[in-house]
């Protein structure tokens, strides 16, 4: 076996052995056990005083949700103002300029949202005070407001039926110091050991070794890069992201980024099982979820290795995929990365989408359009709970009994919400691609700052498949991107901004609300009729309707762009 | 609504301070000790920096190791890749010139021996690497251009081929501009 496959199975079995203690430690952390951080309460019981915030007062499903969207648009007020006035303000050496509103909206979702779709380039865009204040700022606390949301969910089936499901101002601030700023900690101290900057200096002039002068980027990038891989972020300090040597230096870092950031996903799927003390059913999350993966980055693999056609006719020693690609990472490594990023809402980079293979860009899109398996910070346990509502409806139904779950009756209410949940992914990344093509068609010649005529920086199927990638990308909260895509202008910027808003806030408030709900209901123990959800037979189901309610709505879109390029490029 | 708005305004001041003042000035402290102390880990020639040890530099002399292809020219002020398509029929065409003009430039060198990577833009635009394979197919051109043996240029390939991490995860690779570095200090 060579050393490069050899790299990536080591590296997802460390992810798997860090995750389970970590799963265990955040159970006990929610459930208020004893835990080595201990040390932290005084701290937090001094913010919860200065916040004016009682922790002890216990909430229903929809004040967490009132707390979770306030604190949320004091962040997109407060943020809106700092990129469009960065320019004006301190620590900006490299003298970048202020944001134009449209750019500043769309930067300032994006990041609200989890997303990180990046219309800048951080190297020219964005200065030193807005990646501390507003960047760093909210991948730090988006990345909580899912994990806390999820927190809310495990509250509403830990116990009997109750509507009081703990502070969502207790789990916020609890996910920060207990979880995010402490392991940050430990991944930025290893970048920095391995040359990732982290001073404040600004740019650097020098005279390379033949004698040209070039600038050489850097600054307070460590710890961004940390919170960007451990909340599944994705947004880059540099512009190439993580395929930029100094924010991915070398093939161990590349280990600790693409383990930080599936880290925590897998972690909350233990979690999920200490907390409620069925272990068993979160194995069984843990496996589908796992299948799930290897559905997508075996094909993404064999096609990514097996390297472009098109160079075989060139007569050269190899076809090796190497276009965006970087030495030190290797196909291999990049591939599984691509899957990684794209199944979990992540979206850093460390080789250029854009230039994968056909069926790899097919795969991602996939993963985005699925995003369940393993999934986000908190909210891909979120978005699986609603394949799994639905599951045990459809199972329902096969068997003739009441569907139930977890001792509770799921009826048309929580039904419809499921639903409309799972079909509000398709519906506005097909509609928004549907406009953006027609866009492109009949009026090429808009006088935007990018025409429609120069939006593709490719031609004929892979050009569609930069539309589809864009709006996929945000819906999915994912933020990577086919970046050969002219995407910084009003027509981009606005509608990528609503269909991050929608992709977000829905899919968060829905399985909380359905969680509400079926909490409040009246608990009636299994019995011999009740259909298990903790089995193997039960897995496979859920599997199946997600494979069939998320990837087959997307089949024609995918037909029209990877699938008939991988059948033009032979 | 209105009683979330203050403890939110509140708590958002607090995680500013813990997120966005303390955690990366902090961070920019343990920096401090590491290699390059924060700034980026420097390479000298007698003193004078001639670049950073991480970030791929432009070569085009006949007498240095040449990097890979770069969307940005070798310019670290920005970064990026070429976002071409696999089928792409201009890029092909690119990657076509590509293999035209190294045989040019390395009239010993056959078609069948290039490497893809060679020919294809990487992701960054700053790969400070390139493979073994891409080295060794250079020799013979460094060697006229330098009048300085074969052997003694493959010693310091081999010399600077770093291997795999631990021995056995991912790719061996070269650093072009150590490599470089060291040709100059050949005598």
């Amino acid at each position: 076996m060579n050393t490069e496959l050899i790299g990536i199975i080591v590296t997802f079995l460390i992810t798997v052995l860090l995750a389970f203690p970590l799963g265990k430690y955040i159970a006990k952390v929610f459930k208020g056990e004893k835990t080595f951080t201990d040390f932290l309460n005084p701290l937090e019981r001094f913010i919860f005083r200065f916040c004016g915030i009682d922790p002890n007062k216990e909430m229903n499903w929809k004040q967490h949700m009132i707390a979770l969207l306030s604190i949320n648009m004091v962040w997109f007020v407060y943020a809106f103002f700092v990129l469009i006035f960065q320019g004006s303000l301190f620590l900006n050496p490299d003298g970048n300029p202020s944001m134009t509103p449209d750019l500043a909206f769309n930067t300032d979702i994006s990041f609200l949202v989890n997303c990180n779709l990046q219309h800048y380039s951080g190297e020219t865009g964005i200065t030193y005070l807005s990646q501390l204040i507003v960047i760093t700022f909210l991948q730090f606390v988006t990345a909580a407001t899912g994990i806390a949301a999820v927190v809310v969910l495990f509250r509403a089936f830990a116990g009997k039926t109750t509507d009081k499901l703990g502070n969502f101002f207790v789990f916020f601030t609890k996910t920060l110091t207990r979880i995010l700023i402490p392991i940050c900690i430990v991944i930025a101290g290893l970048l920095a050991f391995n040359g990732t900057p982290a001073s404040f200096e600004g740019k650097d002039s020098i005279v390379t070794l033949q004698g040209d002068s070039v600038q050489v980027s850097r600054g307070p990038a460590a710890g961004m890069i940390a919170i960007k891989h451990l909340g599944t972020n994705g947004g880059g300090w540099f512009g190439a992201n993580s395929t930029h040597p100094l924010e991915n230096p070398n093939y161990f870092t590349n280990m600790v980024e693409v383990i930080a950031q599936v880290l925590i996903p897998i972690a909350l799927i233990f979690a999920f099982g200490f907390f409620i003390k069925r272990r068993k059913l979160a194995y069984i999350i843990f496996g589908v979820m796992t299948v799930g993966m290897l559905t997508f980055l075996i094909p993404n693999l064999v096609s990514e290795t097996s390297g472009n056609p098109a160079f075989t006719h060139m007569g050269i020693a190899d076809n090796a995929a190497m276009e965006g690609k970087e030495v030190r990472l290797g196909v291999t490594a990049s591939a599984y990365w691509q899957v990684v990023t794209t199944i979990i809402s992540t979206g850093s980079v460390n080789s250029m989408h854009d230039s994968s293979m056909p069926m790899s860009g097919a795969m991602q899109l996939l993963g985005m359009m699925t995003n369940c398996f393993y999934g986000g910070v908190g909210v891909g346990i979120l978005n699986y709970f609603v394949f799994l509502i639905i599951a045990v409806f459809i199972s329902g139904l096969m068997v003739g009994r009441t569907p139930e779950f977890m001792g509770r009756k799921i009826e048309a209410r929580e039904m419809k919400i499921a639903s409309m949940i799972a079909l509000l992914h398709p519906f506005i990344i097909l509609v928004g691609t549907a406009i953006s093509s027609y866009v492109l068609v009949h009026h090429p010649e808009a006088s935007w700052a990018v025409k429609p005529s120069s939006w593709l920086n490719n031609p004929g199927n892979h050009g569609f498949s930069e539309m589809l990638y864009e709006y996929t990308s945000s819906a999915a909260n994912n933020g990577s991107g086919f970046e050969g895509l002219g995407d910084n202008n009003v027509f981009w910027n606005i509608s990528t901004g609503f269909v991050l808003i929608l992709g977000r806030f829905l899919p968060i408030i829905g399985p909380v609300a359905i969680a509400g709900l079926l909490a409040a209901k009246k608990y009636t123990p299994e019995a011999a009729g009740t259909l298990k959800t903790d089995t193997v037979t039960f897995g496979i189901m859920t599997y199946a309707v997600i494979i069939i309610i998320a990837a087959l709505a997307f089949f024609p879109a995918l037909t029209l762009g990877p699938i008939a390029e991988f059948f033009n490029l032979r | 609504m209105k009683k979330y708005i203050l403890p939110s305004l509140k708590l958002t001041l607090v995680m500013i301070i813990l997120c966005s003042a303390i955690y990366p000035l902090l961070i920019a402290g343990i920096s401090k000790m590491a290699p390059g102390k924060g700034n980026g880990e420097k390479l000298q020639v007698n003193g004078k920096v001639v670049g950073y040890a991480n970030v791929g530099q432009k070569f085009t002399e006949d007498k240095y190791f040449w990097g890979r292809p770069s969307a940005v020219d070798y310019n670290a002020a920005g970064s990026g890749g070429s976002n071409k398509g696999p089928s792409n029929p201009d890029y092909l065409k690119i990657v076509a010139e590509r293999i035209d003009s190294f045989l040019v430039h390395n009239p010993s060198v056959k078609r069948s021996e290039i490497p893809a990577e060679m020919v294809t833009a990487s992701g960054s635009g700053l790969d400070p690497n390139i493979s073994p394979k891409s080295a060794k197919i250079q020799i013979k051109r460094i060697a006229v251009a330098r009048n300085v043996s074969e052997e003694k240029i493959t010693e310091l390939v081999e010399k600077n081929t770093e291997k795999p991490l631990a021995g056995l995860l991912g790719p061996e690779k070269i650093n072009v501009l150590k490599l470089n570095i060291a040709l100059d200090n050949l005598k």
